[in-house]
């Protein structure tokens, strides 16, 4: 928390234009009096660290947090018409593994209708304690009884820090919830540690680019996150199961809400490229329409799934679900190969946890290089034509 | 009808990188555009107005020169907007930035619907929205696919909730994030181009809200700190296949059965 303030009477063209060019947001401006830095402002700080003095960061004291006040870890329950989402239990492994560090214990938070034994399955992934807000109200996600309930779980026991799954429901509850506790919320984490006085290490790609952010929240309790499915391995159950789950109630009027649910549909089973061992990934190095047929022959040959990169799914060559990446679908496949890719920190985020690696791509420079287990620096045109012959070959060799 | 629509101005290109050297974050331009996923929030509302009538402004949050997205989404077809500017919004996190909002729109109307797009492509954040629907103390639904009819106090529509398709009716005023899908957002109009005046874009600062404590905007009112950026961990064990065009087949074919994937 603080300001930056600018030493005005040390500025000159010179010093200013260098300044100018230091801000990667483009935030300051020189009217040849004063300079000035506008809200696009990111607070990055470079411009103090590099200004030797004209910019400086003001640090304010500000009412601090009671840390001790907060404790446990907390995971929330995705489910999908009482069927624990697998995301959930990937958290917990990760919650149980943040708890070491703090001797915290570890919350799992449950809201739904007749949840009946789904809820035990939780006791086999080590929590302390499983809360359960059992209620028609919640047959359906509404928000505003959700966010209630999870309001109450958070006022009556107070967790240090909640982890929720990035599913459509997740990216909605979390941010609801972390504004009405005026808490910290960083989605989409990648990375997450504890530190021994409980803040919580947030790493996640940011400013859209090839740059991992690590965040914070010092001052603020609880501390939200959300993590996509297949960041983290999920942990294998334990044969005991252990942990007491505990029944909640929350007051009949805060179970009201403005939408009306009239009928739900459960989606056609589409190809989910988030299950796949192997995936053959096309960017837009390998746009035409031949490289195109031939990545689906070569997926059809391996057994695997098609999938691309972002510009394919804006350019309309490709549905949405296709898309790996942070804001398409993560993957965890056995096998990727990835051509014409060059390995943007939102696709990389969202497939570097791949067994295995090969990337081709003609420019030996690019980023899909530094994540890659295998590197070919080639034409795609060249090797994939070859390549299918061969295992088309091989095929009717058996 | 009223209907806001809210807009990013978001880097024309996310080609950032750190010098691994220095720590410094290496510009690639400055060329910015309207976050590609607002393009669908404000055809839907466009069309809303079409059948139903009412107006249609934008609202962004920014720079001074975040004016160019309103004026964007005027050509479009709404009738004007509003920039949320000023220094004291500087360095805000989801938290701040959904409040600024959330003051700016108590400040600049009264909306039966408040339309977002997904997600932006800067931050990819995807939970704005929801913080300004609590903010405001009214509904919010995402990922809505569609848009069936807008009946007395009621809208009703069809939203993707992971496994499930839902079709519900929501009361108005409540906050819609539509997803990426939803509709073919019509192109900028030449001629409503010309006829853009200044006074179509309202400035907003800190000076025009309701809520006068400095504390709840910018970085002081945000809860997440970034502590530091760096580079993205590279990947050291790693062999290449070199030679002709030939030779690195030859080696991906062995690397395939390998893997006894065929």
């Amino acid at each position: 928390m603080g300001k930056l303030t600018i030493n005005q009477n040390r500025i000159t063209k010179g010093t200013a234009d260098k300044l100018i060019e230091i801000c990667p947001f483009g935030a300051i401006s020189y009217n040849g009096e004063q300079l000035e830095i506008s809200s696009a402002c990111k607070m990055c700080k470079l411009c103090v660290k590099k200004s030797d003095g004209i910019i400086e960061f003001e640090e304010e004291i500000k009412e601090i947090v009671d840390k001790s006040l907060w404790t446990g870890i907390c995971v929330y329950v995705d489910h999908s018409g009482n069927k624990i989402h697998r995301v959930t239990y990937e958290l917990l492994g990760k919650a149980k593994e943040l708890a070491k560090v703090t001797g915290h214990p570890v919350y799992a938070l449950m809201i739904g209708n007749s949840l009946g034994e789904e809820t035990k399955k939780l006791l086999h992934y080590g929590v302390d304690k499983v809360f359960v807000y059992d209620n028609k109200a919640f047959e359906d996600f509404k928000i505003e009884p959700y966010t209630a309930a999870f309001c109450d779980f958070i006022e009556k026991m107070k967790p240090s820090s909640i982890l929720v799954g990035a599913t459509n429901l997740g990216r909605q509850l979390a941010p609801r919830v972390a504004a009405r506790c005026r808490a910290g919320l960083t989605a989409d984490c990648t990375v997450l540690e504890m530190k021994d006085n409980t803040d919580l290490v947030q790493i996640r790609p940011a400013f859209g680019g090839n740059i991992m952010a690590q965040i914070i929240s010092p001052n603020t309790r609880p501390q939200f996150c959300t993590v996509r499915y297949k960041v983290f391995p999920e942990p294998k159950p334990s044969d005991v199961a252990s942990g007491e789950i505990i029944s909640m109630e929350l007051a009949s009027e805060k179970l009201y809400s403005d939408i009306t649910v009239l009928s739900s549909q459960i989606k056609p089973k589409d190809i989910d490229i988030s299950e796949a061992e192997v995936i053959v990934a096309i960017g837009r190095g390998a746009m035409s329409e031949v490289l195109l047929n031939q990545a689906k022959e070569l997926a059809n040959l391996l057994g695997g799934v098609v999938a691309c990169t972002r510009p394919l799914v804006e350019g309309n060559q490709f549905d949405a679900k296709h898309q790996i990446g942070l804001s398409g679908r993560t993957v965890n496949a056995k096998f990727i190969i990835c051509l014409g890719i060059s390995g943007s920190v939102q696709f990389v985020a969202g497939m570097k946890s791949s067994e295995c690696i090969v990337a081709i791509n003609s420019d030996k420079s690019a980023p899909i290089f530094d994540v890659a287990h295998y590197e070919i620096v080639a034409d795609v045109n060249e090797i994939l034509p070859q390549l299918i012959e061969k295992i088309k070959e091989a095929r009717e060799n058996v | 009808m009223n209907i806001l629509v809210c807009v990013k101005q978001v880097p024309g290109s996310t080609n950032v990188e750190v010098d691994p050297v220095t720590g410094v974050l290496k510009r690639d331009g400055i060329e910015s555009k309207m976050n590609p996923y607002d393009l669908y929030a404000i055809e839907t509302a466009l069309s809303l107005v079409q059948t139903y009538g009412g107006k249609v402004d934008a609202l962004t949050m920014g720079p001074p020169q975040a004016k160019s997205v309103i004026i964007e989404a005027i050509c479009m077809g709404a009738d004007g907007g509003a920039v949320l500017t000023d220094r004291k919004f500087a360095g805000a996190d989801v938290l701040a930035t959904a409040y600024t909002i959330s003051q700016g729109i108590k400040r600049t109307g009264n909306y039966d619907i408040i339309f977002c797009g997904k997600q932006t492509t800067d931050g990819d954040t995807a939970q704005v929205g929801a913080e300004v629907a609590e903010f405001l103390g009214i509904p919010n639904v995402s990922n809505v696919l569609a848009i069936e009819k807008i009946e007395g106090e009621q809208i009703y529509l069809t939203a993707s909730l992971d496994e499930k398709n839902v079709t519900m009716s929501v009361k108005m005023p409540c906050l819609i994030s539509v997803d990426g899908d939803i509709n073919s957002p019509r192109l900028p109009s030449y001629k409503r181009k010309q006829s853009v005046t200044d006074d179509m874009v309202k400035m907003v600062t800190f000076a025009n809200f309701e809520d006068q404590n400095p504390e709840h905007y910018g970085l002081n009112g945000s809860a997440t700190q970034v502590e530091k950026i760096f580079p993205p961990e590279k990947n050291t064990e790693k062999r290449v296949f070199s030679g002709t065009t030939q030779e690195q087949t030859e080696a991906l074919f062995s690397l395939i059965c390998d893997c006894k994937m065929i």
